[in-house]
């Protein structure tokens, strides 16, 4: 045990997801050695984010305003929804650059073992946003995991009859890998999704 | 560090550190087993696909100090399904039956007792369970609690729905107290003890014993009463309750 305050960041720090007693002894130690300058703008950092960021009234994303950049932005396809888990993976399709629409973040999948049901996620805001009718395809790509698709098979069933065309990110075979070290699940799913190349 | 090799259905996963899993599994021989997956969180995996909830696996796992540690998975027989696909992928597949196979998970989880202590009839039961599930003849939630009822015998749990629970005489008799052990007759109830229907006890009866032809021709209201006192069972016998219970889709 540390001395007061020392003992206080240890703890604090240890709390972190990932973090061990060790790795928080570390960082306590390395942060007390630190430029006071370099440990004010980490603290700064640490105020401000719990205090300007929050979370966009329409789409769920992480913002710094009412409204996150994507949904403000004119540009993007009004169409064209796209229902993922996290933000981590608004940023990740982001990356990619394929995608003009826009995002509908649900805070997580539905996992009854971890006490998540629909009602946990952002579903109702999810039909609230359908209900006007401008879009017209929604865009599953929720995580091609057991919950990921429990969740997606929720949605298909909630979406399908308001009429609108429902699609799911396809899964198969990583780009710049080998056919014969694939696993038998993701390969078999590469064949189910399998599409046509004439057209 | 020695290695072994047994037959397991994955009942949950927890992610750890970066890119690994902590699963659970239920293994033929070893009972519970809980084992360290590495890396199986990264797309470059070569079995992370085979180790999520539902999947009949074989495993190789090397003891570890206090996880055991997944060296090779295999996926088994794709069984149940007609199209041949993966159990998790079919039961995945179906909302109704994903959320009464969490159930079935939580609880197989739940009341296999010690880890490493052989649980052989729970693992054949919750084999069997999910095979009738992933065929999709049956009515999940019936399954549910037809799994959940045997389950609890197996553990040592039975519930008795015919002769008194307590003092063993002949039924049929009219109220069941979970404290109990079932059904009791007007001289052994204790006070709180529910009144369900004759037809409920015969759906619940049935569903201990194998019985579908009773249980499938039994209606909703009586499938529901079933249902609730199947969850006050079990939760009074487990002492907690199943979080994945409420949120089968029924």
């Amino acid at each position: 045990m540390y001395e007061g305050v020392v003992q206080d960041l240890i703890d604090e720090l240890g709390r972190l997801p990932g973090i061990g007693p060790k790795g928080a002894q570390r960082i306590a130690f390395y942060l007390l050695e630190a430029d006071p300058v370099d440990v004010k703008r980490l603290a700064h950092v640490l105020v401000e984010v719990k205090d300007k960021v929050r979370f966009c009234s329409v789409c769920g994303n992480v913002a710094e305003d009412e409204q996150c950049r994507i949904c403000r932005d004119p540009r993007r396809d009004l169409q064209v929804l796209c229902v993922v888990e996290e933000s981590k993976d608004v940023v990740a399709i982001e990356r990619t650059r394929e995608f003009r629409g826009r995002y509908h973040v649900l805070g997580g999948a539905i996992s009854p073992i971890e006490g998540i049901g629909p009602e946990q996620l952002r579903v109702r805001e999810l039909m609230q946003r359908l209900a006007d009718g401008v879009v017209i395809e929604v865009i599953l790509a929720t995580d091609p995991n057991l919950e990921g698709e429990a969740t997606a098979t929720y949605l298909t069933r909630l979406l399908k009859p308001l009429g609108l065309r429902v699609t799911r990110l396809a899964s198969g075979l990583p780009v710049g890998g080998d056919l014969e070290y694939a696993d038998e699940v993701t390969l078999g799913r590469a064949f189910e999704g399998r599409r046509s190349v004439d057209d | 560090m020695s290695l072994y090799r047994d037959e397991a259905i994955v009942l949950r996963t927890q992610k750890l550190g970066e890119a690994d899993r902590i699963v659970t599994v239920l293994s033929h021989r070893h009972g519970r087993v809980r084992a360290v997956a590495r890396g199986v969180r990264r797309t470059t995996s070569r079995f992370g696909a085979r180790l999520e909830p539902f999947s009949h696996v074989d495993l190789q796992l090397a003891e570890g100090r206090s996880l055991h540690v997944v060296t090779q998975v295999e996926s088994l027989s794709t069984w149940g399904s007609s199209s041949g696909r993966p159990l998790g992928s079919v039961i995945g597949g179906d909302y109704r039956a994903y959320t009464a196979g969490t159930a079935m998970l939580e609880a197989a989880d739940r009341l296999a007792g010690e880890d490493f202590e052989p649980a052989v009839q729970q693992y054949l039961l919750l084999v069997g369970g999910l095979r009738v599930l992933a065929a999709g003849e049956r009515e999940p939630s019936l399954v549910l609690d037809a799994f959940l009822l045997r389950s609890l015998s197996v553990a040592g749990y039975a519930p008795s729905f015919d002769d008194c629970a307590r003092c063993g005489e002949p039924g049929p008799h009219r109220s069941f107290s979970p404290p109990m052990g079932g059904m009791t007759c007007s001289a052994c109830r204790p006070p709180g003890s529910a009144s369900p229907r004759p037809e409920t006890v015969a759906l619940l009866s049935a569903l201990l014993t194998g019985d579908w032809t009773t249980a499938t021709a039994s209606d909703e209201r009586t499938r529901r009463e079933g249902a609730g006192l199947v969850a006050a069972y079990l939760q009074w016998h487990l002492e907690r309750g199943l979080r994945s219970l409420t949120h089968v889709d029924r």
